[in-house]
This record gives structure tokens, sequence and C-alpha cells, in this order.
């Protein structure tokens, strides 16, 4: 690990301003994906802006009735929060499907988005990863990549991103709020990943410098009927192989309003659309829910060992809108 | 001065359950690892390794490293001192690997090419990171399969086992089963790493270590740096997990060596990156099993072939065709162990070496020939007990594996089991139960020890044992009691310290039954020299024993712990997911010394088979032959939530020919669970898995509509 | 101008001050260990990856491993060391002596703070990712079995002690529910 400065910010313009446009410099909110990699040596900053003091720690209602969540509130605290809870349930649950108690004790909202890949390769400097050293190739293409991704990837980057958060979060119009020294800004999720392309190093739509603030969920009355379901290698304490949020508004058998959304399946949490336009206005049956993951995984491009992901995702679309299918006929 | 041995005899401590001896020191943080005892003036090591499978080191670009913050040296092969590996220890000839920096040769990726001391840890790290080593890269081999071309029989005895005419007996049966199983590449995986503090004290060599044996590693240690026996003392307290990891490795080899070369003490502690290549593994394996039977299902015959692999640099095997040996008869009865030399790290024993793979292959597969026969798995067992071992033809010691079958499946309610697969569901799950037999071989090392009645009625046991989390301090506390008839309370057993003299290591089962033996043997003469009423001078009364002459005239018998494995599984086979929903093992396995602790440990073992079942799979990249994912992450082992409640217990089984009883029972709580579990999952679904582990993409299944019925 | 790569600071560790100066570089963990000789933290793989290093930031746990000891000056930290009231020791570390939820004892320490965070974080009514139902009028989820091991998940244990940690996290949890 590279010997580095530490600057404690005290209020968000002080932050910013701290960082400047240094490239080499890097904001601190929990640390628990940041440390890591500068132990692995994937990141190598010559300056850490501590922004845990920083007062973004509030969850409010928004006056339209939504939910604004500040930057360095912990996963614990956004989980745990009966707004949360009551009114986007999938969130609750995605939040608490992910890591581990410590590690939700310590990370931030604004740090889970900017979470980087656990790629194996993304993580070990000895071997070729066009995401860590552009045009250096990417190993997990003819590699080590059951885990990898099925969809919107392309021969120079098959990773995954890792967030259980960001999959709740996309499924409900989340937008994301920043700071820059120029002054604020924000982009919806939706458009917040960029596409992998060419460029698998270039990850968000962040200006350089800028400085995540929060996250604002717009009002959707369809969440407070929704779920997140995630499929692991272990019972708990591991990244996804497969994961789903999904809300549900269905009356008298037919889908009012649906929103799905995909995890470890591509470089961004996964909006399924199509599978949602597909869906809307339909019957409320398992055959439907299975022609509309059908309809989105059209475009799955899997590899030669991770195959089992269109099969996996299509399972957990049928299962978890059945679920909540069954749940509100109570 | 007090008299020692009053009126009052206590006896019963062995058998009775005792927490450890050591364990409020360790609920409160108290007790001291190997990385944790402070020196002053220490000095730390982080180790370079290598990122080519094979070639040869060109340069080691030490001179920007050395102008670094806090950096002392940068050790490598163009500098190092010479040590030798060419030496027969106590289990052989070393792992190569221990010769740091011997040689510009390069045998397997994450090879030590250097260590990096600096004043700290953190100036140690960035510096080992920044120091650049250039290479000559060759072709590689890392690709493992039954068809290697290279595959060979080894020359060691016991390789290859032959009664009667198997083509023969398989074309009278009625049933056969022929099939092919596999086992991944498995890490132990302690949650301590190996870290070893070394300095010279005095003239001697003086190592803080975390071992299975201190005077083991102080010997091997002694033949590598060319020492006096004597001049090297090695002391291994605590030992946060070993599981066959923890013998002599790098780590060792290079805090003494930079010890040496700095004059100061040198702490070297391996990252769990590191760990993943230089500690040894478990080799993975594919097996081929041929079983042969009578409509009844009595065994025709019995096949079982196996292939592990092993580095370019040293021969070790994974003997996973030796299970069925002293299990089960057969007309016709052939093992066969062979192994594949490539490009990577030499793997060593890891909990129940060939036992755990291998009954996995076998118990599987008389699970499959249980169903062809229609009868019952544990009835068709049962009708293949042998009288004598199978191979061998010598007595069994004892053997009480159906008193395992019969008290296991009453208490798991096997009887009320419907045999037919898939035909039990609870909402998304479909359920399914499991079992399988295991054994492990009943063995003993020589051992010594010192027992010392104390001025103030107390009694110091001394004996180089190793406590790696079995609770053998606790045992030998307990065994102390009975031979020297007194309270548990006044018993205080010093162990790991090479300077107590030679002692077996804390592997193959049989660390408890050596020292227990030795302690007995002490605590005999002790009291022999004792004078009732008598007065203990302030330096005590020591008496000490060698059981090394003693043990050469044991009988020759077919010795073995046995123990019946059952497993209940819940599969998801929309998502792939297997819960494990309750394991049950009944094990006759000797006398029990400690209650408390050998439930500890045999559940441990059961959990290190569901855990071997569903999870464990190293993954190395064929482009690089280096791991993928080396860490706690990318290598799963259970967390919390995959284990359910686990009952292990046992049928009395004392071992008539030691002092004690004892058998041992480190390793046979593994043995068998994968199967287990492998078994239910068949039940549940009535698909085989024969490849482990048994992953959710091994067990998803493309029928959404049907698997959508009912949510979490 | 090169920022200064150390600093001098005062962590606050089981009610005592310690002033020090550490490289930036310093976690927590290493701080605890290597420079304040508090070694009961321990290192399994200092990547966040096996909870060995548990402890209590301001009450809540946390894996140290992955927390610079320059970022914690100002928070309340527990380590093993403070969790006994003097020679008395706590009903989590009671339990797990009690119930053998160890064996190597090397992750114990992590788990016994873990637990002592999972038993505070139920008392405040955080549901789990083993909770059916999250939502706030669903109710505290009762600390089953299967809540504790969901809840424990984030420590890790070779030997496989589970089973009686679980236990011994049930019983101290039931204990402290009856003398509140």
């Amino acid at each position: 690990m590279r010997d580095f400065g530490y600057q404690r910010a005290h209020d968000v313009p002080g932050a910013v301003a701290l960082l400047g446009a240094d490239p080499d410099a890097r904001y601190l909110g929990g640390g628990t994906n940041l440390v890591d990699l500068m132990k692995t040596g994937v990141e190598r900053p010559a300056l850490l802006v501590d922004v845990r003091e920083l007062p973004l720690d509030g969850i409010e209602s928004t006056d339209d009735g939504g939910l604004r969540v500040g930057a360095t509130v912990t996963n614990s605290d956004l989980a745990a929060h009966p707004e949360v809870r009551r009114r986007y349930p999938a969130l609750a649950e995605a939040v608490l499907a992910g890591a581990s108690g410590q590690l939700r004790n310590m990370a931030t909202v604004g740090g889970n988005l900017l979470q980087r890949t656990r790629c194996g390769y993304f993580t070990d400097l000895s071997k070729p990863c066009n995401k860590r050293t552009p045009g250096s190739g990417c190993s997990a293409v003819e590699g080590e990549h059951h885990n990898h991704a099925i969809l919107g990837a392309t021969a120079h980057c098959v990773a995954i991103h890792p967030s259980d958060m960001g999959v709740a979060l996309t499924a409900f119009d989340a937008v994301v709020t920043y700071e820059t020294v120029d002054g604020p800004g924000q982009s919806p999720l939706a458009e917040f990943y960029l596409p992998v392309g060419e460029t698998p190093h270039l990850e968000t739509a962040l200006p350089p410098g800028a400085l995540i603030t929060g996250v604002t969920l717009p009002p959707a009355p369809v969440a407070a009927r929704s779920r997140y379901r995630k499929v692991r290698e272990r019972a708990s304490y591991a990244f996804a192989i497969g994961s789903i949020a999904g809300a549900l508004d269905v009356r008298d058998g037919v889908v009012r309003e649906v929103r799905v959304a995909f995890g470890a399946v591509a470089s961004r949490p996964w909006r399924a659309r199509e599978a949602e336009r597909v869906l809307t206005g339909g019957p409320a049956t398992a055959e439907a829910f299975a022609a509309a993951a059908d309809a989105e995984l059209a475009a799955a491009e899997p590899l030669a060992d991770n195959a089992y992901k269109v099969t996996l995702t299509r399972n957990l679309v049928v299962a978890l809108l059945t679920e909540l299918t069954e749940e509100a006929a109570r | 001065m007090t008299t020692t041995t009053g009126p009052t005899k206590v006896t019963g401590a062995v058998g009775a359950a005792h927490t450890r001896v050591e364990g409020r020191d360790k609920v409160t943080g108290a007790a001291r690892y190997a990385g944790e005892i402070p020196f002053a003036d220490l000095a730390h090591g982080w180790l370079v390794l290598s990122t080519i499978a094979r070639g040869r080191v060109t340069s080691v670009e030490a001179e920007p490293v050395l102008a670094m913050p806090g950096v002392l040296t940068v050790l490598h092969h163009g500098n190092a001192p010479r040590v030798d590996v060419d030496y027969q220890g106590l289990l052989g000839s070393p792992d190569p690997v221990v010769g740091v920096f011997q040689h510009d040769r390069v045998p397997f990726a994450g090879w030590p090419v250097a260590l990096v001391v600096a004043e700290t840890s953190e100036q140690a790290r960035e510096a080992a990171e920044s120091l650049v080593v250039h290479y000559d890269q060759e072709p590689h081999d890392i690709a493992f399969s039954a068809a290697h071309p290279g595959s060979y029989t080894p020359e060691a005895d016991g390789m290859r086992t032959q009664k009667g005419d198997l083509e023969a007996q398989l074309a009278a049966s009625t049933h056969v089963v022929d099939a092919e199983y596999t086992t991944p590449e498995e890490h132990h995986s302690p949650m301590e790493p190996h870290a070893a503090t070394a300095r010279w004290d005095g003239g001697r060599l003086d190592v803080v270590d975390s071992n299975q044996g201190s005077s083991w590693v102080a010997d091997e240690l002694s033949k590598v740096f060319s020492l006096d026996p004597g001049s090297v003392r090695v002391r291994s307290e605590h030992v946060g997990g070993a599981f066959g990891s923890k013998g002599l490795r790098v780590h060792q080899v290079l805090a003494a060596m930079a010890a040496t070369v700095l004059d100061r003490p040198v702490r070297v502690v391996l990252t769990r990156r590191q760990m993943f290549s230089l500690v040894g593994y478990r080799s993975p394996t594919t097996q081929r099993v041929r079983l042969g039977a009578e409509p009844d299902g009595r065994l025709r015959a019995l096949d079982h072939q196996g292939l592990s692999l092993s580095s370019t640099i040293h021969e070790f095997i994974e003997p996973s065709a030796g299970f069925g040996r002293p299990m089960y008869d057969a007309d016709a009865h052939h093992t066969h162990t062979r192994v594949v030399r490539l490009d990577v790290p030499t793997p060593t024993w890891m909990r129940a070496p060939g036992e755990a793979p291998g009954s996995f292959a076998l118990e599987c597969a008389l699970d499959e020939l249980a169903e062809k026969c229609g009868v019952d798995p544990i009835a068709l067992r049962l009708r293949n007990e042998p009288e004598v071992g199978p191979v061998s033809g010598l007595p069994f010691s004892s053997r009480n594996l159906s008193g395992c079958f019969e008290e296991g499946a009453r208490r798991f309610g096997w009887a009320e089991r419907d045999p037919r697969p898939r035909v039990r569901r609870e909402g998304r799950w479909l359920i399914g139960t499991g079992m399988a037999a295991a054994t492990f071989p009943v063995l003993v090392g020589p051992a010594t020890a010192g027992v010392t009645a104390e001025a103030d009625g107390t009694f110091t046991v001394r004996i180089a044992a190793a406590d790696v989390g079995t609770g053998a301090r606790t045992a030998l506390t307990l065994i102390a009691a009975d031979a020297l008839e007194v309270a548990p309370e006044r018993i205080r057993v010093r162990v790991a310290d090479s300077d107590f003299g030679f002692a077996m290591i804390a592997g193959g089962s049989m660390g408890t039954r050596s020292w227990g033996w030795a302690v007995t043997a002490a605590a005999r003469e002790l009291r022999d020299k004792l004078v009732p009423g008598g007065d203990i001078p302030a330096e005590g009364i020591t008496a000490k024993a060698d059981t090394g002459a003693l043990l050469g005239t044991l009988a020759q018998k077919e010795r073995h712990s046995y123990g019946a494995q059952f497993a209940e599984v819940a599969v998801d086979v929309a998502s792939g997911e297997v819960r494990v929903r309750r394991m049950l093992g009944i094990f006759a396995a000797g006398r029990i010394i400690n209650p408390l602790t050998a439930r500890s440990q045999l559940t441990g073992g059961m959990i290190w088979g569901l855990s071997m079942a569903l999870h464990e799979e190293a993954v190395r990249d064929q482009a690089t032959g280096a791991p993928v994912g080396p860490d706690l992450a990318g290598y799963h082992v259970a967390a919390h939530a995959d284990v359910p409640h686990i009952e292990a217990d046992w049928v009395d089984d004392p071992d008539p020919d030691d002092p004690v009883g004892i058998k041992g029972i480190g390793e046979i709580g593994i043995v068998g669970a994968a199967a287990a579990i492998a078994n239910a999952v068949w039940h549940a679904t009535g698909v085989r898995h024969r490849n482990l582990p048994i992953r959710p993409d091994r067990v998803i299944e493309d029928r959404a509509t049907e698997a959508g019925g009912s949510g979490a | 101008m090169a920022p200064s790569t150390s600093s001098a600071l005062t962590l606050n560790i089981n009610g005592e001050k310690h002033t020090l100066t550490v490289d930036h570089r310093t976690t927590l963990l290493d701080a605890l260990r290597e420079r304040l000789d508090l070694t009961g933290t321990k290192k399994g793989c200092d990547q966040g990856q096996c909870g060995a290093c548990t402890v209590l930031m301001d009450g809540r746990r946390a894996v140290s491993c992955l927390q610079l000891a320059v970022a914690a000056e100002g928070r309340e930290i527990t380590t093993i060391e403070g969790v006994a009231d003097g020679d008395r020791l706590h009903p989590v570390q009671q339990a797990f002596l009690d119930l053998d939820g160890l064996q190597c004892g090397y992750c114990t320490p992590g788990q016994i703070c873990s637990a002592l965070g999972v038993i505070q974080e139920h008392a405040a009514g955080w549901p789990s990712a083993a909770t059916t139902d999250v939502r706030p009028e669903a109710g505290v989820p009762e600390l089953t079995a299967e809540e504790i091991r969901e809840r424990m998940s984030g420590n890790l244990c070779r030997c496989g002690a589970y089973v009686s940690i679980v236990q011994a996290v049930a019983e101290a949890a039931r204990a402290e529910e009856e003398s509140a």
C-alpha cells in the first residue's frame, strides 16, 4: 500500500475543495471496498478525504412522498429505517442480503454505489484486466467466469456489479445527487453506470472530483409490495450469482404496474424494462412471467460457463413475481 | 513443603465434560498466538511470490526497494544464505519449497522469489509490492484430468491392492455401478494465518510459531539450517487452526534466515492470499468406482481407482482409493491410486487425507448400488460387513460400525424413510435424506512426557503436544488427573515447547492417543517415585516417560474408527440452492476423554464435510496457472447460515490396546459427511451429483413454470 | 506539496485514551495489535472476509481490518479486552466458555464482539435477511437460531464451532432479555 495523506472533511463544499480535481485523491466513506482495494494494490491514492462525518446521514421523506437518503447513511441504518421497510421493503431486503452485519455498519450508501467488481482478475495485479489496466486484455472471457455477465458485456470486460442495494434502487428509479466544485448535479441511476463498450475502466457518469451527496427515491406506491431475492454459493456473506428486485401491483389477475431489476448479470444493476413492458396490462400468471423473462433475456450472451444464469434469472422472475401475486391475493 | 499423595483418590475425570482449560484466555483475548508475542527491535518480513507458473527468475531489482523508507534487506536467490532440504524428517523428505531462494527456477505460480524486511509491516508491504522481478517464462501445464497422459502409479507402499478376479466378478454381477466422481482443490484455510517470529538468543535459534508439532518443526529447522538439534527451540502455545497445513513451511525458514542475516528478531506472517500458494492444500481427485453385486446387494466386485496431482518438485499422494480397504468385503476387491505431476504447488495432508474424497466417491457409489438393488442403504452396507480386514486378512482391534448404524438410524428416524426420490416438497424446497459410512485409521506415535509433583501439591505436565483447537490441553489434563488420581484442578499442562522433548504431531488423529499414552506412563513413573505422605522439595519431583519402545510391541491388527453419517437437505431446483437441514453423526471412535470438546471436534468435522459438499472449490486460471480469487470471499467455507443444528454422538468402543482406550477423533467427522449430503440431494431431486461442490449452477433446472409454484 | 503521510492522534479504546502517531496506512487492527499490544483482536484475512477482527465502534460491530486507524479518532472503540467486567466474564463470554462455542479460539474474540452487536441490533428492532417480513408493522423478529445464524454469518469459524456458538449467543441473549 502506497503511503498517502489524510484529511477529514466537515462540510460538503470543504470536501469537494479538498479533493479538487486530483486524480490521485479519493473520498473515504466506510472504507469497506476502498481500503480493501488499496491493500490489493488496485487503488493507490495519494490522498484520502474522509467524508464519513459530513452531515449527509439523514433519511427524510420528500414533499412528493418519496425518500431522500444521505450519502453517508450506513447500510445498516438504511435497512433498519421504518420508512424504507414500509415503502420500499425490497430495498431493505437487498441491503440486508449484502455483506455482513459488521460491513453494513461501516459501508455507506454513496460508497455502495461506487463499489468495484469482485472479478478475481480485477483484484489480482498479476493478471491482465482491462478494467484495472486498460488495454491489458480481459482474462475472464477465456478464463474463470462462471459468475460473470450475461447481459451488456463486451469482449473488453465481462465483470459484474456486486451491489445488492443498487438493484433495488434501480427498480425504484432512484436518482443520484452529487456535488462538484461547480455546484450540484444529479443522475438517474439508470444512466449513472456507463455502458461497458471499449472502456470498462470508465464506470460512472460522475464528473471528476464529484462527491455523491445522496440518493432520491421517487414516490412509488407499487414498491410497498416488493421483494428482493438473492442466490449465492453459500447461504450468507457471499456475493450474488443471481438476484432480483421485484414490485408488483396486480388487480383482478391483471398486472397494473411492475418493476423488475436483476443483479449479478451485468456491469450494472439491470433494469428489466422489456420484461416490465411485456407484463404490464397482461395476466399475472407463471407463464406470463416466464415469457416476460424470456423477452428480457433474449439479449443475453452467456459465456462458456455461465449460461446457467439465464435459467436462474428466468426462474427468479417467475418465483418472485408469483410470490408477489400470491401475497396480493391474500 | 506439602504432602502430595494424600489418602483421597480422585478419578473419573476422563469421560466427564470439562470446559477448555485455556478457554478463559480465549474468550477474553488474553491467549496469544504466534504473531502476537512482543519482541524488542522486531523487524517485519513480507514475501514476494512469482507471478509465472514455470520458468526462471532472471533478475530481482532490489536496489530501488532498498532505498525505500524502513527497508532493511531484500533476500532472494542471489544473496540468500544456503540451506539444506535434502534430508529425511519425521514424515519423509520436506516439500522443497521450504528451501527458499536457493536457485532461480520457478516451478509454480506463487513460488517465493524474495523477502523484503523492514522496520514496520506497512513499509515491508509497500516495498514488497514495489519490487520488480523479471522472469524467463516457460509454458506450463496445470490441467488436471483423468485422461492426463502423465499419470503414474507411485512407488510408495499401498498404492495398489488386488484381491480376486475383478472383471470376472463384475461380469457375474446382477447389478453394476460404474461411475466417475470428482472433488476439487480444497484449502485448509485455518483462521490464523501462518506466522513465525525468529531470533537468536544465547546461541540458540528461538522461534515462536503456529504449528502442529513444536519438536517436529524444531527438528526440521535444525536440519534445514544444519544446526545441532538442541540449538533450535520452537514454541507454539496457541494455534489458530491447522488441519494439516501447519508443519514446516516457508515462513519459519524465512524468519530464521532473515533473523540470521539481520541479527535481530524478524516476524514473517503469510497473507491470506499467500496461503493459497504456500501452505499446501488437498489435491483435486478424479475417482472411478465400479461395484458389482448380487440381487440382494452382496458385493462380488469393488474397484476404486483414484487420481490426484502433485507438483513437479515433490510427490505427495492423496490416497483416495484406499478408503474401502477396511470397509467392505467383496470377492474381488481392487484399489489403485495414481498421481500426475503438474506445474502447481505441492498438496499436503488435509483433514482425513484420502478418506475425505475417497469416502465421497465410494459411499455415493454404494447409494447408487442400493438404489439399483432396491435395498436400503444401511442394509446394503451391513450385508457387506467383513469378518476380517477385506484386503489384509488381519483381525479388527474392534469394529462397531453396525452399532453406529443402529443408533444413528434410530435417532435420525431412518426407518420411516420413503426410499423413492423426489417425492417430498415443502414450498419451493424438495426434501431428501441420505446416509453414508465413515472410517479412519487408528494410529499412534512416540512421545516423551514429564510430570512433576510440585511442592504446593499441584502437578505440572510437560509435553510437546499441540493444541490446535482440539482440546488436547484439556484432554491431557483429564488423563493426567486420572493417572495421578487427583482432581483436574491440581494439574497444569504445558504444551508446545520443543525443549520438552520429542512428541508426535497433532495429525493423523493420533495426537491425544500418542500424548495420552506418554502422560499416563510418566504419571505412573511419578507415582512410583513418590513416597506416600513424603515431602516434595522446592524444585518438585519429576518423572519422565518415552513411549518409543512400547509402541513397537503393538500387534498387527486392523485398527480403525467407524461412523455413520446422516443428513437431511432441502433443494430448490429453480435457484439451485441446497440447504442442509440437519445432520447426525454416530461414531465408534474409542474412549471419549472429554465429551464437551469431543462433540465440538466431531461436529466440526461434519461441518467440514458439509462445506466440502456444497461450497469449497479453489479455481486455477489456465492462462497464468495461478489461483483465481484466492481469499475467503473467493474460496467459500461454510458460514453460520449454512450450518443447521448438527448432532454428534458415539457408541461405546474403547480401544483394547490403548492404556486409556483412545482411538482418535480429529478426522472421522468429515469422512462420509459429503457423501451423506450428496445422497440426500439425490433423494430430494432424483439427480446424482458426482462432482463436488454441489454448486447452484450444477443443481439448477430449466423448468421455470413448474418451479415457480410457491415463493420463499 | 506532498501531504503528511502520518498523524498524531488519540484513540479511545475500552474507555482509555491512547495517544500515538500512526502511518496513515495503519489499520485500526494493526494499531491495536502492533502498536498498543491489544492482540485479542485477530487478523484472519485482512480483507473484511472473515470477521476475526470484529470490534465495536460507538457500540456497533465493525471489522477493524478495513478501518484506518487515523479515521477512527473520535470513535469509542471496544475490543475483546474491554468486554469483561474486571475478572467477571460478560454473559456472552461465559456462554461461549460453558457451551464450548470455540475450538482453536482464533475467531472467538470476533465472534463474541459480533454477538454483542447482534444482541444490541436485535434489541433495537433491526430485521435481518432471515426475517420473513421486514415491514415495521410485522414487528420485531424473534431471535431464533435461524436469525442468529444469519446475523452471525460475517464471522467465519473454520473449526466449525457454529452449533455451539449459536447456542451460546441464544443463551446469552435470553439471559440479557430476562435481566432487562
